[in-house]
């Protein structure tokens, strides 16, 4: 059961993550590497901030995403006003991030002991909420920290996703979504489609950079590895969410995301208790990525050819 | 296109025609702004618009392009579209994008095109005929009347029965707004029949220039 709340945690903080993905792959189609590198800046300054400066979780936990909007906004820029391929800005943007990181950490892993975390915060609003150190939940124990942080993630979770939902049926969300759809369109009526790129990838580096500062003090750590494979970690869960939902409008696809997000942990948690090796998971989520991308293709092949054998 | 001196009335209605590479619709894209001038100017309601970019000029000009996948964001639903078109040349902030009094005078102006959309509101614009498409991107070009309309051939992509209904919903259009249009055409039937002057271009320059009268003696 422990096992299960971790995994359904981690789940719903990656959902951030995988919200993050979404803007950039879905809305702007774009495969947006800077993912790497902004969770574990989101990740690095929040955890410099509480351990050297004993900032508060709360402030500490926005000012990742403050950086990751940061790195998004960089990458938006050299996109737009350098005309750089996105997939080179995000490569670049990554790659200078990871010396970034390790200045900003001072070394490449900071360990988040006797400070003042969300975790411990939790640890102590589960006194109040339970009164003991653990708590039953159908039939089984479990640490009441744990669930508390589990409840948190979820509300904080269900929060950005409505306020994204709202956002992209305003005006400005309504202009960001068709920049991505017909960007022609969009300058013919008005629009200026490079600032809304630059203002949807920091948007997106910005959840991204939450979700890094969540998961360090889930883990309490923050490590300068962290970041690697996230991108395709990101579109593994959206493309779930996609598969689940079929999504069409965004407000079931923001749905999907989360949903194929927390999936997702929890599949890799359960082949790793079956004895998984670790080290074969990045290899694994990638095949995955590139089965989710190809089958849909060739499966319209295939049944493309039956129809017409029967023709 | 080189030494082109063109001035057109507010409230006129002109023709382009010329053959391929003649520069038609590469005076209409200096205009919109989508290709910037070397040289020379682009005055437009009053203001020099030579350096402005696309997205401004925007404000002035209503655009229905050639290519019907091009005037509209397939994937989004009509009301999407429709909510985006209201607000050309405007500030988009976070306010809401569909009202319900969009919603309303959509569903009244779409029903009037007769094509059985106004049920449809909520499905992707993708999901329609080229022709369809076309009919929505000249209702959303022209949904605050612009100062300019301009069609770069906005009928060329369509079967002919669709094109026949496309143009005479622009002349209803037109005629309803008094708007200053701008029209290229391969057709030489619709530059009889519409318009009130006709430019005709070669090798990036006004070869002919018909005026209202010149035009009805040449077609009597």
């Amino acid at each position: 059961m422990t096992l299960l709340i971790g995994a359904l945690t981690l789940g719903v903080i990656l959902a951030l993550l995988a919200l993050g993905v979404y803007i950039s792959y879905r809305i702007f189609d774009i495969a947006d590497i800077t993912v790497d590198g902004s969770l574990t800046f989101g990740a690095s300054v929040a955890g410099v901030l509480l351990v050297n400066y004993h900032i508060a979780p709360i402030p500490a936990t926005a000012a990742g995403f403050i950086a990751g909007m940061l790195a998004g906004t960089v990458s938006g820029i050299l996109q737009t006003g350098f005309k750089i391929n996105s997939l080179l800005a995000g490569i670049l943007v990554m790659t200078a991030l990871y010396s970034v990181n390790l200045h900003v950490m001072g070394r490449s892993n900071i360990p988040f002991l006797g400070v003042e975390t969300l975790a411990t915060y939790c640890e102590q609003l589960a006194q109040q909420l339970f009164g003991a150190s653990e708590a039953m939940l159908w039939g089984w124990m479990v640490s009441s920290a744990d669930l508390t942080m589990l409840l948190l993630m979820l509300v904080l979770v269900s929060v950005v996703a409505l306020s994204l939902w709202v956002f992209f049926r305003t005006d400005l969300g309504t202009a960001m979504r068709a920049s991505g759809d017909n960007p022609q369109m969009v300058r013919a009526l008005g629009g200026n489609v490079d600032y809304y790129r630059v203002f949807g990838l920091a948007l997106s580096n910005g959840l991204v950079g939450l979700a890094g500062a969540l998961w360090a003090q889930y883990q309490n750590f923050a490590d300068v590895q962290m970041g690697i494979g996230m991108v395709v970690w990101g579109l593994a869960s959206v493309i779930i969410g996609e598969a689940l939902t079929g999504a069409t409008g965004v407000g079931i696809a923001i749905a999907g995301a989360i949903i194929g997000s927390v999936l997702f942990r929890q599949l890799v948690a359960i082949a790793l208790s079956f004895g998984l090796n670790p080290n074969d998971l990045k290899l694994i989520t990638a095949v995955f990525v590139f089965a989710a991308l190809v089958v849909p293709g060739g499966m319209a092949k295939i049944t493309r050819r039956k129809t017409q054998r029967a023709l | 296109m080189k030494g082109i001196n063109l001035t057109i009335a507010e409230g006129s209605f002109v023709i382009v025609l010329g053959g391929n590479g003649s520069g038609k619709s590469t005076l209409l894209n200096a205009l919109a702004g989508s290709f910037m001038v070397d040289a020379g100017r682009i005055e437009l309601a009053g203001y020099d618009v030579t350096q402005w970019p696309e997205h401004k000029r925007a404000a002035l000009i209503g655009r229905v392009f050639q290519n019907p996948f091009s005037g509209t964001a397939p994937n989004m639903s009509i009301l999407d579209n429709f909510s985006l078109a209201a607000k050309r040349g405007r500030f988009r902030g976070l306010a809401w994008a569909q009202s319900r009094q969009l919603k309303d005078e959509l569903q009244a102006r779409v029903r009037e095109l007769k094509m059985g959309l106004e049920d449809r509101l909520d499905s992707a614009i993708g999901s329609l005929s080229g022709g369809q498409r076309q009919a929505l991107t000249l209702l959303m070009a022209t949904w605050l009347k612009p100062r300019l309309l301009l069609l770069d051939e906005h009928t060329a992509a369509l079967d002919p029965k669709s094109a026949d209904q496309v143009i005479a919903l622009t002349d209803r259009i037109i005629a309803r707004e008094g708007l200053t249009t701008l029209m290229v055409t391969h057709s030489m039937q619709q530059a009889v029949n519409l318009g009130d002057r006709i430019v005709m271009m070669h090798n990036g320059n006004v070869l002919h220039d018909f005026d209202s009268e010149q035009k009805t003696a040449f077609t009597r």
